[in-house]
């Protein structure tokens, strides 16, 4: 069967973008053609601030080379403007007459730079700032004449003006507003960058209107004459004063360009033949300028493209970096205040630091960064998830480093770091191979960092650290990721879509929630096979059918793998408390199976490390012993001081509470870890403070914490509530849990469960509502009832295929 | 020279899963059987650092290291891209539900 034909109008970023979507879903489908009117393979638009300014080269900023088309069997039409679309024919025809079929067209024709109607508009040495032509022309104007003006103090202008004095220009600005950048900055932050850009050497004009642009005698330009009457030198005239969406070629073809090639949610213009992504498109009324956006859309139009038919586009909110080296700016969202916002800022003019952040309704709604920008991806992140700051507002000024990500030496500032420090300590990434990859591959996302370099793929606690590195190289291009992601490459659904389908259409296996749910791989991944197996029994136990295939190999075999194959065992001993017999049972099997190791854990325990997995059967045979879980997503150790039965000081009897809570939630999974610890006075021996259920007692009860963390990143437990009996310590213990497990994402650990859904939540579910909070408990012990100890079965006999090698017999054939 | 030797049936490998089959002297084979019902097998060595690929998920022709989680493709052996690096593969035959493997059969990369 032939191969449908997709040709591509317009080789840049957007576009092709959409191709490597598409590529990536469907390589197959189609015999794609690609007319570009540029001479150029696809490059980095964004990056031709730092080629103008010298300090990168055009080499550096291709993003697609010649032999990436040819390796994909694209054909590619350099240098051929498109002129025609016949829509009847189906074909698209350019300049010199060449002419290509298709089956779907895709529009990415970007935007034009705005030309002012101003006389001598049209002289030798006036240009717009748009391509490697005019940037090429800049730079050659550079070595030859000696005054600019660049017309226009936006942020492409302020590129434009620094990159020609950094070729030695003498360079005006002229900007019709009374601040620099007013639409991405107040009047403090413009000021204070003019200022800056005034020491590099810069001249301004402002609140200044450009009357006449005048001719010299060799009919060059020569002069800008402003509307006061001042004339100011100029060989080369820029003229940034805005873009426009190019839509000359689909308002020609009739397609409805309202300001923009108008599209709907899945980038589909008026003809369902033709899709447009881009700065050419108008979604929604707003047609976007930057490249983050652009991304987004040409991820959901290659859905489409590939006939997967999921996804939509609902709208971006931007953000915006200035690449000036030595300036550092920024600004998302809506900083302009107003009825019903606070604002709260930081002003240091001396030590060139401002930052200005709006709320409304306790969410970050917009903010601009002056002077010190590491924190821009951080409350930009917050502006996009639309959360709710009212938990640490008064922190919130001081950024993330205050309350977030850190490497694992500490650092909070990729910026202050050299190049040789490492930022991921779990796969040794260094801050240089970071950059270097970022630059060199053209990464944008995270997913693309952690893909190519590893850096912030296992534990991620470097993930803001490898954001402000992307923030930082790939400039305000880079935009992290909305929080609502998917759950992994194999769908566009999110750990809430699939927790609500399984709920709310009662489906009982993963073969039938991927197919509910439009799957796009036919048995998932090694992400989200454990997610969706977790999120089936923990919704329908009892019903749903637990698939060990579908399980990591800990949960699997029931013990933990080690770095050589070999597995460990640590057998459950209540509340930490154990026996002569139990000894001397653990010692006998050490002996017996020839166990290289055993220690003590953090949690309490013994382990057992180095057993083969054909042994582990008779190990738990032998040590007659229950699973203590330390290889699962589940209940692993309740951790107890010794309490009030023999410490002078205990106040309650920490040791007996720890076994109750102990028995009462053994073989319970989780989407995460579970530890607990009960303490039996305040000194809190037993570190109840960094569980994710902890319990101190004092002399009238038991106060619970919960959402601790000793892990990656330290997180104090939050007070839950204060209760006077046990029962009453195993009900909200309890029913906090099932909470967490009925609505944790996969992987989800109790304390960034809480941070999601708000402690607040957790204490109306838990607390507040006492029925509500027996049902809890009841569905949690309903789960447990009759859920076997996995090693009592498994040294019987169940299962036993998975541990026995097979042995290899001669066969002729 | 071929050298092929009877292993198991093909019901006795989990679907999506795997079984370990012991050479005296070499490193073990882990014997795989997809969702399409598609017996491969491959050295039991992770080309990162050696894992047990027998003991990770199955999915689609891939198994994922139960160490660092790299994909291995069980077809050709190698890792997906932008890891890199391959194990050694073996013909598999399945005659009357025996699955059967040339242990001397193509030598890829690494023993």
């Amino acid at each position: 069967m032939r191969k449908m034909r997709l040709v591509l109008v317009g080789n840049g970023m957007a576009g092709v973008r959409a191709l490597e979507e598409l590529l990536k879903l469907a390589p197959d489908l189609y015999d794609i053609t690609v007319f570009g009117a540029e001479p150029h393979p696809n490059y980095n638009r964004i990056l031709l601030s730092p080629v103008l300014s010298g300090e990168q080269t055009l080499d550096q900023i291709v993003l697609n080379d010649l032999d990436w088309y040819a390796a994909n069997g694209i054909a590619l039409h350099v240098g051929k403007e498109v002129i025609e679309i016949d829509r009847r024919r189906r074909l698209v025809r350019a300049a010199d007459g060449t002419e290509a079929e298709y089956d779907r067209l895709l529009l990415a024709t970007g935007s034009n730079p705005v030309i002012l109607p101003l006389p001598g508009a049209k002289l030798e040495g006036v240009i717009t700032y748009r391509d490697i032509g005019d940037t090429q022309r800049m730079i050659e104007a550079a070595s030859r004449h000696a005054h600019a003006v660049v017309i226009g103090g936006g942020l492409l202008g302020l590129e434009a003006a620094n990159g020609l004095k950094a070729r030695g220009m003498d360079v005006t600005v002229v900007h019709l507003m009374q601040w620099l950048m007013e639409r991405q900055l107040d009047r403090t932050a413009g000021g204070l960058l003019q200022a800056s850009l005034e020491k590099k050497g810069l001249k301004f004009r402002l609140a200044a209107q450009t009357k006449e642009i005048v001719a010299g005698e060799s009919g060059r330009v020569a002069a800008v004459r402003l509307a006061d009457g001042e004339t100011l030198a100029a060989e080369l005239v820029v003229m940034a004063v805005g873009i426009r969406p190019n839509t000359a070629l689909a308002e020609k073809a009739g397609l409805h360009c309202p300001r923009g090639i108008a599209v709907n949610d899945t980038m589909q213009t008026f003809d369902p033949r033709i899709y447009a992504v881009g700065e050419c498109v108008n979604h929604r009324g707003i047609a976007y300028g930057l490249v983050a956006p652009l991304f987004e859309m040409a991820k959901v139009c290659a859905n489409h493209l590939a006939q997967f038919g999921i996804g939509r586009y609902t709208g971006s909110a931007t953000s915006t970096k200035l690449k000036v080296t030595g300036i550092d700016l920024f600004s998302a969202g809506d900083f302009g205040g107003g009825e019903g916002t606070e604002e709260i800022t930081l002003s240091d003019p001396v030590g060139g630091v401002y930052r200005k952040l709006v709320l409304r309704d306790d969410k970050l709604i917009g903010s601009v960064l002056y002077g010190d920008t590491v924190d821009g991806a951080y409350y930009f992140k917050l502006l996009r998830e639309g959360r709710s700051v009212a938990e640490f507002r008064d922190r919130l000024m001081f950024g993330e480093s205050n309350l977030g990500d850190t490497g694992h030496l500490g650092q909070n500032s990729a910026a202050a770091m050299t190049d040789e420090m490492e930022v991921c300590g779990c796969n040794g990434v260094c801050k240089g191979t970071i950059v270097r990859a970022i630059k060199d591959q053209g990464l944008f996302t995270l997913d693309d960092v952690r893909r190519h370099t590893k850096a912030s793929s296992s534990c991620g606690s470097c993930t803001g650290l490898v954001e402000q590195l992307l923030m930082a190289v790939a400039g305000g291009d880079y935009s992290p990721p909305p929080k609502l992601k998917t759950m992994c490459g194999c769908t566009d659904r999110t750990h809430a879509d699939a927790r609500r389908a399984i709920r709310d259409h009662r489906l009982l296996s993963i073969d039938e929630t991927m197919r509910f749910l439009e799957w796009r791989t036919p048995n998932g991944c090694a992400s989200c096979r454990p997610a969706l197996n977790y999120y089936l029994i923990s919704t329908w136990p009892h019903e749903a059918k637990d698939d060990p295939q579908s399980r990591f190999i800990n949960e699997r075999a029931h013990a933990n793998i080690q770095k050589d194959g070999t597995f460990s065992v640590v057998p459950r001993m209540w509340g930490g408390a154990t026996s002569a017999g139990e000894l001397r049972r653990i010692a006998d099997v050490v002996d017996k199976y020839r166990i290289p190791t055993v220690k003590v854990t953090g949690g309490q325990r013994l382990d057992l490390l180095g057993v083969k997995k054909a042994d582990l059967p008779g190990v738990w045979r032998d040590l007659g012993m229950p699973s203590g879980h330390a290889y699962a997503k589940a209940l692993r150790t309740v951790k107890t001081c010794v309490g009030s039965e023999w410490c002078r000081f205990g106040v309650q009897d920490s040791t007996r509470m720890g076994q109750e809570l102990e028995r009462a939630l053994w073989r319970m999974y989780a989407p995460h870890k579970v530890k607990l610890a009960v303490s039996g006075c305040p000194r809190n021996c037993a570190e109840s403070g960094i569980k994710d259920v902890g319990v101190i007692g004092v002399e009238s009860g038991w106060e619970i914490y919960v959402a601790g963390n000793g892990g990656i990143k330290t997180e104090v437990a939050q007070f839950l509530v204060k209760v006077k009996t046990g029962e009453e310590v195993l009900e909200h213990a309890g029913a906090f849990l099932q909470l967490y497990r009925e609505e944790g994402w996969y992987l989800e650990r109790t304390v960034h469960f809480v941070h999601r859904v708000g402690l607040d939540y957790a204490k109306q579910r838990v607390v507040a509502d006492a029925a509500g909070r027996r049902a809890l408990h009841e569905r949690l012990l309903f789960s447990l009832e009759g859920e076997p100890d996995p090693w009592a079965e498994r040294a019987t006999g169940a299962d036993r295929a998975q541990f026995e090698p097979l042995a290899a017999e001669p066969a002729t054939v | 020279m071929e050298q092929w030797v009877r292993v198991c049936r093909t019901e006795d490998i989990p679907l999506l899963g795997a079984r370990v089959v012991q050479r005296p002297g070499a490193i073990d084979v882990a014997v795989f059987r997809t969702a399409a019902d598609r017996v491969l097998a491959v050295v039991d060595r992770c080309p990162h650092k050696g894992g047990p690929l027998s003991q990770g998920i199955v999915y689609g022709d891939r198994v994922a290291c139960p160490l660092h989680n790299w994909s291995v493709e069980l077809e050709s052996g190698c890792a997906a891209a932008p890891d890199d690096g391959c194990v050694r593969t073996f013909p598999v035959r399945v005659e009357a539900g025996e699955v059967l493997i040339d242990l001397a059969g193509k030598v890829d990369a690494l023993g």
